[in-house]
C-alpha cells in the first residue's frame, strides 16, 4: 500500500553541504530498495530550534516527501535513528489530508462556477417585483 | 482579551441594580415589551458604546436601554480567511494561536470554530514534536 509522507528531520547546524547530500541519498536510496519513491527533497536551511535537542539550540531542517509503503518508511525511520547527525525527525502522512483539500477545493469551485446563476435571475425577477 | 471581560462584568452588575430599580417607570419599558426587566443588566454602565462595534443581529430584537454592553462577536479565523489546511510547517499561522508560554490558546480566548481547532491542536502538537514551536517556554 503506497501512500503519501511527509518526513522532516533536523541535522546538526554544523553539517556540511555535501554530508548532507551525502544522507539524503542514502536515505533515498532505502526509500528506493524498499519499493517507494522519493518525490521532493527540500532543505528548509538553518533554523533556531524553539527548544534545545541534544545541546543544539540550532539545526538543518530537510524535508523528504516520498510515496512508500508503511515498511519502507519504517526502515527510514530505524535509519535515521542510528544516524549520528540526525538529531530530531517526524514523519507525517499527508495523503488523506491532501483528499480532503482537493474535495474543499473542488466544492470551492462547483460554488463559484454556481455563483453567476443567482446573480442572473434576481435581474429577470426585479421588474416583476414592482407590479405585485 | 478575557481580562477586558472581566473588567467589564462587574461594571455591568453594579450600574445595572439602580438602573432596573428606575428601570419600571422609565419610558424604555414600554419600548420593548418583548424583554423582561430581568433581562436588562446587560449594559456597559456609563460608558456608552464601544468601538468595536455591535454584536451582530440578536434573536431579541432591538434592546430599548440607552447603552448597550457592546462585545464584539469573534469569528473564526480560518473560516472567514478560508485557510483550508492547517499544516505543522506554518510557523507564522500557528504562533498567532500560541500563548507566550508556548500554550495553545483556547477557543474560548480566540473565537476559533471546533473542527478548525481541533486541527489546530494537532498541527501545534505536530510543530512542538519537531522543535518548530516550544512545549513550554521558560
Amino acid at each position: 500500500m503506497q501512500r503519501t509522507y511527509e518526513v522532516m528531520f533536523i541535522v546538526r547546524p554544523d553539517m556540511v553541504d555535501e554530508d548532507q547530500d551525502k544522507l539524503i541519498s542514502s536515505l533515498e536510496s532505502s526509500v528506493t530498495s524498499a519499493g517507494g519513491t522519493v518525490k521532493n527533497v527540500e532543505k528548509m536551511g538553518k533554523r533556531r530550534l524553539a527548544y534545545t535537542v541534544r545541546k543544539f539550540q540550532d539545526g538543518l531542517y530537510l524535508l523528504l516527501t516520498l510515496e512508500a509503503s508503511g515498511q519502507a518508511v519504517a526502515e527510514l525511520e530505524r535509519r535515521l535513528r542510528v544516524t549520528e547527525p540526525v538529531i530530531k525527525f517526524i514523519t507525517v502522512r499527508v495523503d488523506e489530508e491532501q483528499k480532503r483539500l482537493d474535495k474543499v477545493k473542488k466544492i470551492r469551485a462547483a460554488h463559484q462556477k454556481r455563483a453567476p446563476e443567482p446573480a442572473a435571475e434576481p435581474a429577470v425577477s426585479e421588474p416583476a417585483a414592482p407590479a405585485v | 482579551m478575557a481580562d477586558e471581560e472581566k473588567v467589564q462584568a462587574p461594571a455591568a452588575t453594579e450600574t445595572a441594580a439602580p438602573e432596573q430599580a428606575a428601570q419600571p417607570a422609565a419610558p424604555q419599558a414600554q419600548a420593548t415589551p418583548t424583554h423582561a426587566p430581568q433581562q436588562r443588566p446587560r449594559m456597559g454602565g456609563d460608558r456608552g458604546p464601544r468601538p468595536g462595534g455591535d454584536r451582530g443581529p440578536r434573536p431579541g430584537g432591538r434592546e430599548g436601554g440607552p447603552r448597550k454592553f457592546f462585545r464584539r462577536k469573534k469569528v473564526c479565523k480560518f473560516c472567514v480567511e478560508k485557510i483550508d489546511s492547517i499544516n505543522y510547517k506554518d510557523v507564522r499561522l500557528l504562533a498567532q494561536f500560541v500563548a507566550e508560554r508556548g500554550k495553545i490558546v483556547p477557543r474560548r480566548l480566540t473565537g476559533v470554530c471546533t473542527p478548525h481547532q481541533r486541527r489546530l491542536t494537532a498541527a501545534i502538537k505536530q510543530a512542538r514534536n519537531i522543535a518548530l514551536l516550544p512545549f513550554s517556554a521558560r
